[in-house]
């Protein structure tokens, strides 16, 4: 599904440079829910942003779903980000203007469906995340758990092979947080590769994987015993 | 790019991103609408008035010039300077057949007289006239015909007056014509009747008389008392009148550049200053007006750089849900060009209006200020263009501005 390897990234601060990723080798195969730990600093999101082809490597190799992912130019990365992933940001980066149905169904407008496909296709992700009542209402009306759930229709909607989520909890309190990972766990159990990045460890043992990175390194990669969201909810 | 422009999200886009500023959106709009309505405004104006003038010298040859003889400042060949200098009918005829690009010479004689009639009088100024001169200051007759060659020809006594002259003599709604008023104790027949209008050249003409008639009553002989002297279109009628002066000074034996000799009024010339002066203003409407535009549109290009600045993050979003450069682009530009036509389509309206407004005030009647005060259709299509035009440049600022930052810094803005 993605495979990563010997992947360098660092960034220019003023005259030196500031050596974030420092030979990155991560391999996850379809189907699994990897949590990337880290304390801030450790690069964990710079990993996810290359991942998800916001950035891109200095050096190294990133193959997605055997596509090699280099050089892309915008457009590209675009039509890819599109087509093969799904983002979940801790602050939902709902478009504040739009209701949540025009909001699930963003995606689909960049892909050039037609507006009758896009309408039927944004219900059923909103249905999917028990919202489709919430259909006409702007974010400014929901509450962070439903914003965060509108957030995941909107990336599944497009039906990526990759989610790809940044601190999806990091804005909500822990029952909202664990009815969201809940819910992120059911699409898994229904096939969909997630990636999640946290700092919170309760969230990462609700994952089947962890992988720890400090200081621009991996320091551990394990499977764990997956916590059942469910249980506390 | 065609089911792009009648996409409903495309315009949802354009709606949502203008209502969210709605202020904004107008006072923004205020500029290129203004723009436009000066420039509509200022041109309909211009081209009123230069209708209005054109209908005022409508009946009027305005490539002429009047000459009259004076005094003689410079003595010459044996004569005393002051010498009286008076045309004669061979003077004018010699100066038609020999000076280049005359069209006309009308010989004019003119005085004043005690008109009477029955009891009702009035001093009025006699012109002795040639019909031709129906052709170079056509006369609006209202009753009746102007004098013509066989008049001439018989010395008739007859007299084509004008309205003025006709209130005072005759009673109202009498039937003037064929009826007969006394000019210096002697007997005309009044055959029109004619309406002065705006404009008069020289002394006021307020009866005309058959400059045959003149002669023998006034005992004139040769004399005349000015010649109108009309140009050919292509010719310059000051260069006209020039050679006329010279070969003028040449038969009366006056010293060539004796200045006072002949007094003239140079009709053409003044007019030609007029109609430049039309042209200055239209000049100026079109820089003025184009110039707000250009304003107008900076306006607009600086509202959309600060509403992609604030909307960087969305921007972000958009892009990190798969748009791509060239979507985002395209939408800022629609909304350039769609504020930018709105905004001009506005000022057209009420560009439109106001020149409604001017010709139902100052364009009713004979003597409106403004005549048809209005902008070709031609003139409001290139306006269009010019804004569609100047609406994408300006909207390519604040799109390449969108996509220049990376989205992943845009997502980071908060």
């Amino acid at each position: 599904m993605l495979k990563i390897s010997q992947l360098h990234k660092s960034y220019p601060i003023g005259d030196s440079s500031l050596h974030v990723l420092k030979g990155i080798d991560l391999e996850v195969e379809s189907g699994e829910m990897v949590a990337i730990m880290g304390s801030s600093g450790s690069g964990k999101s710079t990993l996810l942003n290359i991942i998800g082809m916001l950035d891109e490597a200095d050096s190294g190799d990133y193959i997605l779903d055997g596509v090699p992912i280099k050089n892309l130019t915008e457009k590209k990365a675009a039509i890819y980000r599109n087509k093969f992933l799904g983002f979940i940001f801790q602050s939902f980066n709902l478009i504040n203007y739009k209701n949540a149905l025009e909001n699930v169904a963003l995606p689909l407008y960049y892909q050039g469906l037609k507006r009758r496909e896009r309408q039927e296709k944004g219900k059923f992700h909103l249905k999917k995340v028990g919202l489709l009542d919430w259909a006409h209402h702007l974010p400014s009306e929901l509450s962070g758990g439903q914003k965060q759930r509108v957030a995941i229709a909107r990336a599944l909607a497009a039906d990526p092979k990759l989610l790809l989520a940044d601190e999806p909890t990091g804005a909500l309190d822990t029952t909202t947080s664990y009815e969201i990972m809940e819910f992120l766990q059911q699409l898994n159990d229904e096939g969909k590769t997630i990636l999640i990045v946290t700092h919170e460890e309760d969230i990462a043992e609700m994952c089947k994987r962890v992988v720890r990175l400090r200081d621009g390194v991996i320091m551990e990669d394990k499977k764990v015993n997956q916590v059942r969201a469910s249980q506390y909810v | 790019m065609i089911r792009f422009l009648f996409d409903r999200d495309t315009w949802q886009e354009v709606y949502d991103s203008m209502s969210k500023n709605k202020l904004r959106t107008v006072i923004t709009m205020i500029g290129v609408w203004w723009g436009i309505l000066l420039l509509i405004g200022l041109l309909g104006s211009a081209r009123g008035m230069e209708n209005s003038f054109n209908r005022l010298f409508g009946s009027f040859a305005t490539n002429s010039v009047f000459v009259w003889g004076q005094s003689t400042s410079k003595p010459f060949k044996g004569f005393q300077e002051g010498k009286r200098v008076t045309l004669t009918l061979s003077d004018a005829k010699k100066v038609e057949e020999n000076v280049e690009g005359i069209e006309f010479v009308v010989p004019r004689n003119q005085n004043s007289s005690l008109v009477v009639r029955n009891f009702l009088s009035g001093n009025f100024g006699i012109a002795g006239d040639f019909p031709l001169l129906d052709q170079v200051q056509k006369k609006k007759l209202l009753h009746g015909r102007f004098i013509n060659q066989s008049d001439i020809d018989n010395k008739r006594k007859v007299a084509v007056i004008s309205e003025d002259v006709y209130k005072q003599l005759f009673e109202k709604d009498e039937y003037a014509i064929g009826e007969l008023i006394q000019i210096n104790n002697s007997n005309y027949s009044v055959i029109g009747i004619f309406d002065v209008g705006n404009v008069n050249m020289g002394p006021s003409d307020d009866i005309h008389i058959p400059f045959s008639t003149f002669q023998q009553i006034y005992n004139q002989g040769e004399n005349i008392g000015w010649i109108m002297i009309t140009g050919k279109p292509e010719y310059d009628i000051k260069q006209i009148e020039e050679d006329a002066k010279l070969m003028l000074k040449n038969l009366n034996r006056i010293h060539p550049e004796d200045k006072r000799a002949f007094g003239s009024f140079n009709l053409g010339n003044e007019f030609g200053k007029l109609t430049g002066f039309l042209k200055g203003m239209q000049f100026l409407t079109w820089f003025v007006g184009i110039a707000t535009l250009i304003a107008g549109v900076f306006a607009i290009g600086n509202i959309l750089l600060i509403t992609v600045k604030e909307r960087t993050k969305e921007i972000g979003v958009r892009r990190a849900l798969g748009a791509t450069p060239f979507e985002i682009k395209r939408q800022i530009v629609v909304e350039a060009v769609f504020l930018t036509l709105i905004a001009g389509l506005f000022g057209i309206l009420t560009g439109g209006w106001i020149l409604i407004a001017l010709d139902s005030a100052f364009g009713q009647g004979p003597d409106a200020t403004l005549v048809n005060a209005s902008v070709s259709i031609l003139v409001v299509f290139i306006a269009l263009l010019v804004l569609v035009t100047l609406g994408t440049l300006i909207g390519l600022i604040p799109a390449f501005k969108a996509t220049s930052i990376k989205p992943i810094e845009a997502l980071r803005e908060e």
